[in-house]
């Protein structure tokens, strides 16, 4: 019962973080939204158990990845956005297609729920960092090894890409 | 006890708002933060199955319940490079265009 209740009270204002994020006009305004959507979303993961996700969710996503885009926005100065023709084509060809899908997404799930079950909070220490390390150093070393590989690229070309041309 | 779906419809309705804001933003920021917002969807999506299998043990041993956790921490060092790789292209996107409207980016030439 009292897991039914956090999920629907997070799930809320997580959705409403999204709904915020699209409806703001300033791109500050939509960042704010998407850190609460982020925080929200990091205290869902720990009712599914997922200690470590959380704690990465508010450090990597919360707090280093929006940091970033804050710094950018206020670098570039960026003001609220203008309207122009284009948006009102993907106006009326975007919202019917996400309707779409939406419902075809949210039908499958609805008609396909009982065969689904359900999620309880773990009692045992499933989503511990322990566990997590373990499987992360033993069976997906190598995926590791090349995500950090990625990380110096995108470093690399971070560097290449903002630096002034003279 | 909460059923799975209730997990899938949230990450699916995100989703959506993903999507639809990447359509409908002119601003080249907020629609990063689109991609930003479904790549997260797709993470509750894998930790909510995670939890699920751990659950639900099944025979099958290829199956560990984990490593939706450990493909949400890719996702995670993915969108870190992402969002610093694309917010250098904004930056220098910006520097010769004066704007971050994308339909005034209409060249790929600098």
């Amino acid at each position: 019962m009292v897991h039914q209740v956090l999920f629907i009270v997070f799930g809320l204002i997580c959705v409403a973080g999204a709904i915020n994020l699209l409806v703001q006009r300033h791109p500050i305004s939509s960042a704010l939204s998407l850190v609460v959507v982020m925080a929200s979303l990091a205290l869902i993961y720990l009712l599914l158990g997922a200690e470590f996700v959380a704690a990465i969710q508010v450090i990597v996503y919360a707090g280093a990845i929006m940091v970033l885009f804050v710094f950018v926005i206020m670098l570039l100065n960026a003001g609220a956005e203008e309207r122009t023709r284009g948006s009102r084509i993907a106006l009326f060809v975007g919202v019917p297609g996400v309707i779409i899908l939406a419902g075809t997404v949210g039908w499958m799930l609805v008609s396909g729920s009982g065969r689904l079950g359900t999620v309880s909070i773990s009692s045992s220490n499933f989503g511990e960092t322990h566990n997590i390390a373990h499987l992360l150093f033993r069976d997906f070393l190598l995926p590791f090894e090349i995500t950090s590989v990625l990380i110096l690229i995108a470093i690399m070309g971070a560097v290449v890409l903002g630096k002034r041309e003279n | 006890m909460v059923p799975l779906s209730w997990y899938l419809i949230l990450s699916g309705i995100l989703f959506s708002l993903g999507v639809l804001g990447f359509l409908l933003k002119r601003n080249i920021i907020t629609i990063f933060m689109s991609i930003e917002l479904m790549l997260n969807a797709v993470n509750l999506s894998f930790v909510a199955f995670a939890n699920y299998w751990n659950t639900h043990p099944v025979a099958d041993k290829s199956i560990v319940p984990l490593s939706g956790q450990v493909f949400v921490f890719f996702v995670m060092v993915v969108a870190a490079a992402e969002a610093a790789v694309g917010l250098a292209i904004i930056i220098s996107v910006y520097r010769t265009r004066e704007t971050l409207n994308v339909d005034r980016v209409n060249l790929l030439k600098l």
